[in-house]
Formats: C-alpha cells, sequence, structure tokens
C-alpha cells in the first residue's frame, strides 16, 4: 500500500527530526573539543604562553601568522580589503621612544583572566574556560561587535564575508566574531598550539601557568616578564619578556 | 487652563499622502541596504575590524538617546507639575516611543547576525552593560505605552502622575546606560570616562526636545491648527538651556580628559590634529550645532521667529549626528594606548581610516524615517494632538 502523508504527519515527523538535527548538531559542537580528550576542563589548569622579544626573530613571527592561518584556515579573505580582513594574530615593531630599541613581537588574544570581551557580551557568547582559555561560541554570537570595542589588545575579527573550504575543527561564520584560540582543539588532545609549535627555539613557551614543575611556570619565576596593558588589571596568560 | 480637547488628524490630504510615500522611499531605501549589507557581508561597508561600530551605530544612538529626551515634556507636566506642558505630553510620549523603534531597527539590522535576534531576547549575561539596555529599551517601551494609557483614559488620568515618575525615572536610567556603553569601556582612551553618563543625559535632552519642537511645529502648521506663542516661546527657550547644558559637559570632559597625560594623544587628535573629526568637532558640533542655534534661539533679531526655531533645532540635530560621529568613530579612529612610552612602528597603532557607504547612510536615514511614518500615522489614529494649542486656551491669564 502507498503511504500517504497528511499534513498532520508532515509536521510531526518534520518537527522530531529538526527537534533531533538541533539537539545533535548543539550537541557535537559544544563538546567536540571537551570529549576530544577524557579529562573535563577544570580551574585547576591555566594555561599560558611566555613571548620571549629577545629571542624571537621577524621571521619566527611571520612563521607564528603563517601556522596560525594554516590551522585555522583564516588569511584568505576574498573580499574584504585593509582592516577588514581577519587578523588573529599580529607581528608588532615596537620602538622605546628614549633608548630607540626596538622589539618585535607577536600580538593576539591575551585570554585575560577578567576579559573584557566577556563581561561586555550581551548574550555570553564570549566565554572563558575553566582553564583559562577565551572563546567565542559562534552560535550564540549575534555580531554586535561590543566585544571588540571592549578588547584592549584589538585581537578580535569580525567575519566580513561569506566563507568557504572552513576547517572541521574550526567552523567561522560570516557575521560573527572570532579570535585566537590557543588551538583549544589541539590543546585538549594534549598538542601545543601552531605558533607555538611553529617557532623552533624556546622564545615561545606554552604550558600550564599553575603547575610548578611546567617550564613556563619555571620560567617565569626565573625571569622578568610582563603584561601588556596590565594597569588594566586584566591578568593576562600571554606574557612577555624583554620589553 | 480650559479644557484641552484632544483630535485625530485628518490624513486624507495630499500632503499626507506625499509625506508617507516619500518616508515610504527612505524605509524601502533602508530595508535593501539591509539585504545588500547582510547578503555580502559588512565588506561591502565601510566598517573594519578597527572601526567596528559605523554610521548605522551614530544614527541608532542618536535616535535612542533623543527618544528618551522627546519624553522629558512629558515629565515636565507630570512630574514637576507644569501645566502649560500638560496638552503636549500624548505627543511626547509617542515621538519618545517612535525615536526609540526608529534606534533600535537600525541597531538591530546592522548586527552581523540579525537574525539571531532571539538569541539576544534569550540569553543575558547580566554583567554586560549592552545586555541591561536591552531590558532597559523593552521596559521603556511598556513604561511609556502604560504611561499614554493613563492619559489617554480618564479613569485612569488620576495615575498619571506616578506612571509619569516611574517613566520618568527609567528614562534617566536608560540614558545612563546608553553613556555607559562607552563610559566602560576601560581601554580606549576616547571613552573611559564615567561623565559620558551623564552628559549622554543632557544630550538627549537637547537633541529630544529639538526633533519634538519639529514634529509640533510641522504637524500644526500641515493640520493648519493654532499653536500659541506662550508653548512654543517656552519650548524655545528650554531648547536653548539644554543646548547650553551639552557645551558644558563637552567642556568638562575635555578638560578632564586633557589634564591626564595618557589621554593627552586622543584629545590632540580630537580637538587638534584629527583631520575631519578635529573639523567635525569644531565646525560642526560646536559652531554649527551649539553655538549657531544658541545664538538664533537668544538673539533679539531672531527670538520668538518660528523658522528660526525650527533652523536651529535642524542644526542641534545635525550638530547631535556630528558630535556622535565624533565619539563613536573619531573615539575608534584613534589607536588604543598599547605601550606607554613606546612607539609602535609596524602592525598597529595608525590612524583607522573609515568612509561610511550610502547603505549605511540609508539604513540610517531609514531609521529616522520609520520614527517620523510611525507619528504620521498614529496622530491620524488617537486623539495624540490638541485641537488648539492657541494661547488663550493653553494658558487662560495669558494676556493678549
Amino acid at each position: 500500500m502507498e503511504k500517504t502523508i497528511n499534513r498532520r504527519d508532515f509536521i510531526k515527523t518534520t518537527t522530531a527530526t529538526t527537534a533531533g538535527v538541533a539537539t545533535l548538531a548543539t550537541g557535537i559542537t559544544l563538546t567536540t573539543f571537551v570529549n576530544a580528550n577524557e579529562n573535563p576542563v577544570t580551574n585547576e589548569k591555566r594555561w599560558g604562553m611566555l613571548i620571549d622579544t629577545n629571542r624571537l626573530t621577524e621571521t619566527d613571527i611571520d612563521g607564528m601568522v603563517g601556522a596560525c592561518q594554516k590551522e585555522h584556515g583564516w588569511g584568505s579573505d576574498k573580499l574584504s580589503t585593509g582592516d577588514q580582513k581577519a587578523s588573529w594574530i599580529k607581528k608588532l615593531k615596537v620602538k622605546d621612544t628614549a633608548t630607540g630599541r626596538i622589539s618585535n613581537l607577536a600580538l593576539m588574544c591575551q585570554h585575560c583572566e577578567e576579559p573584557p570581551c566577556v563581561d561586555v557580551c550581551p548574550t555570553n557568547a564570549s566565554m572563558k574556560r575553566e582553564d583559562g582559555i577565551v572563546l567565542v561560541d559562534k552560535h550564540l554570537c549575534i555580531g554586535c561587535r561590543y566585544c571588540m570595542m571592549a578588547c584592549p589588545y584589538e585581537a578580535r575579527s569580525f567575519v566580513h564575508e561569506e566563507l568557504t573550504d572552513q576547517k572541521e575543527h574550526m567552523p567561522r561564520g560570516k557575521g560573527t566574531v572570532e579570535s585566537c584560540t590557543m588551538c583549544v582543539h589541539k590543546v585538549d588532545k594534549g598538542e601545543q598550539p601552531a605558533c607555538v609549535a611553529s617557532v623552533n627555539s624556546d622564545a615561545v613557551i606554552f604550558g600550564d601557568l599553575y603547575d610548578s614543575s611546567s617550564k613556563i611556570n619555571q620560567t617565569l619565576k626565573k625571569v622578568q616578564s610582563t603584561q601588556i596593558r596590565a594597569d588594566l588589571n586584566l591578568n593576562t596568560a600571554v606574557r612577555y619578556s624583554g620589553i | 487652563m480650559s479644557i484641552i480637547r484632544y483630535e485625530q488628524t485628518q490624513g486624507k490630504s495630499l500632503g499626507f499622502y506625499a509625506l508617507v510615500a516619500g518616508l515610504g522611499a527612505f524605509i524601502l531605501a533602508a530595508l535593501g541596504s539591509v539585504y545588500f549589507m547582510e547578503h555580502n557581508g559588512h565588506h561591502v561597508t565601510g566598517m573594519s575590524n578597527r572601526i567596528v561600530w559605523g554610521m548605522p551605530h551614530v544614527f541608532a544612538l542618536f535616535l535612542i538617546v533623543a527618544a528618551s529626551g522627546a519624553l522629558n515634556i512629558a515629565s515636565i507636566a507630570s512630574v514637576f507639575n507644569k501645566k502649560v506642558y500638560k496638552p503636549l505630553s500624548r505627543l511626547s510620549g509617542l515621538v519618545a516611543l517612535a525615536l526609540l523603534a526608529g534606534g533600535l531597527m537600525v541597531l538591530v539590522l546592522d548586527l552581523g547576525r540579525p537574525d539571531r535576534l532571539i538569541v539576544a531576547m534569550t540569553e543575558y549575561n547580566f554583567n554586560s552593560i549592552f545586555a541591561w539596555n536591552i531590558i532597559l529599551y523593552n521596559g521603556f517601551f511598556v513604561i511609556v505605552g502604560v504611561y499614554l494609557w493613563m492619559m489617554f483614559e480618564r479613569r485612569m488620568n488620576k495615575y498619571s502622575r506616578s506612571v509619569g515618575i516611574a517613566a520618568f525615572t527609567w528614562r534617566l536610567i536608560l540614558t545612563t546606560g546608553t553613556g555607559s556603553i562607552f563610559g566602560f569601556l576601560v581601554a580606549r582612551q576616547a571613552y573611559d570616562a564615567v561623565i559620558m553618563a551623564p552628559m549622554f543625559v543632557i544630550m538627549s535632552f537637547a537633541f529630544g526636545l529639538a526633533f519634538f519642537i519639529l514634529v509640533l511645529m510641522a504637524s500644526y502648521k500641515w493640520t493648519a491648527r493654532p499653536l500659541g506663542d506662550a508653548t512654543v516661546n517656552r519650548l524655545s527657550n528650554l531648547l536653548g538651556v539644554f543646548v547650553a547644558a551639552v557645551l558644558y559637559f563637552v567642556a568638562v570632559y575635555h578638560l578632564g580628559n586633557l589634564y591626564l597625560a595618557e589621554n593627552s594623544g586622543v584629545e590632540n587628535f580630537i580637538l587638534l590634529d584629527g583631520g575631519i573629526y578635529t573639523k567635525l568637532f569644531w565646525y560642526g558640533q560646536i559652531i554649527l550645532g551649539s553655538l549657531v542655534p544658541l545664538a538664533l534661539l537668544y538673539s533679539p533679531a531672531t527670538k520668538g521667529n518660528r523658522t528660526m526655531l525650527g533652523l536651529a533645532s535642524v542644526l542641534i540635530i545635525l550638530g547631535g549626528l556630528i558630535q556622535l560621529y565624533v565619539i563613536i568613530i573619531g573615539g575608534q579612529a584613534y589607536p588604543m594606548e598599547l605601550f606607554p612610552g613606546k612607539e609602535i612602528l609596524e602592525g598597529y597603532g595608525t590612524i583607522a581610516s573609515y568612509t561610511p557607504t550610502l547603505p549605511e547612510l540609508m539604513l540610517g536615514l531609514g531609521g529616522v524615517a520609520v520614527a517620523i511614518i510611525a507619528i504620521t500615522y498614529l496622530v491620524k489614529f488617537l486623539p495624540f494632538l490638541p485641537e488648539s494649542l492657541a494661547d488663550d486656551v493653553v494658558d487662560p491669564h495669558h494676556k493678549k
């Protein structure tokens, strides 16, 4: 017998299917990163980075930018121009006005302990994980850009155009805001962020700031380091030495 | 005061339909612009990762700020018991709601994902001043709606004072909230100032009243209803006081900023060498938007002249838009101080450039058109306007 479908059945099935897909889709996106590693994310760790500007060469920084672009698939904007182009990590050249000393450094999201972007986000799309990594939930972002107004480092980018060929682990969307994720998808698997891995020396150290046996913790105990805009008391996870 | 009779406007004349058609064209152009911007993405606008808020925000914030200011007339009548303003209260509430609707439309349609408005309604971060503003805007609609009901319904008239006080308090909080959107941005040298909140309140007084006066004079002229000097001259004087108050706040804001060495860069930029922003500040905001209107309102040659009052109101509105342009765009264009004592040679630190595009401007103007069309239709369907505001109707002690 041929099955005919009436309107009520149609609505019932489509509603159930839509609900199912929605649940599944949200489930996947929100848990992928965490479940990749069986260990839950806790505040016992705080991921951080130490950038030694004395050792970091300009080539290193270019390599970091390139690695980030390759890992997350940004940097090939076709239509955006100038400052509209995505920029998750920048190369900065800074000169001391008194001595003339020049330092080169990489600037990205500083993963603040008290992130202004998270404070101002009206929909909780900007969020900080328990381990200190600051992220944007692309499902909640309405594209208001208030986080970009609030970020002291101009570390965030707004997607100004339609995107294709995206990386599976990094869904990006036109009309939403994005920034450095500290390669959370790799960190959860026990790997290093792409930019850190791209540098062949110890100029950039990544690790758990709280773990007293970690290299970053031990180095920070020994060397003089600084936070950019330390006056704002944001307690950033990215630290710099040599500037 | 004799009994005030309110009456709908006829809204059948050729002029009425011409006005509606003109406004409709602006609204269609705005919707077309939104489709264009949302379909292509914001790369078709002048906005970027450095100038993240552009022309649409200038209009949206202007309209939102003016909205709360337009309610002042009703507040003066019910909260401060000035009887002369009472006949204007209904229109005051209407203009307030219409301006807010126009402003919010622009704000929402410029979002990267306006289709996710429901997210903004259901997901609240109570630490966000923006989320608070969403609550304040929605609450404003409810409170002013109830306020209008109390004014329209004779049985409810006795409650209009208490609801009026609530509405007045709410609008003060609302504009404080709007100013704080900028005032709380600690990282940006141009914004991090608590004075932004009261400054926005005073700006709302001036912009809202200027808009209200234009609506009042136009609707009485076009419907050939009497509008006496007792009403108009009072509003004109009040407008002058508000414009002077805005100037005072602007002066305090800049002097306060100049005192802090860390802000001297951005102050120099706005006041002295910021190119277009410096020009807009001095010629647009200060001269055209404040000093010229003050002269028109108070100089013996032009005082009491309706055309000059209309011109002053238009200039105050233009000056207000320019002021918000300087605050919003100028404040973003100047780079943040990342390394005090150091100069950034490469990668950051230049003045960000911004050229507004036509769709952005049309979206903003569309918001203004929405506000005016809402007023045009509502005065046709509900009795918002007294049939006469002649001097002897408004003030029985008026001497001819």
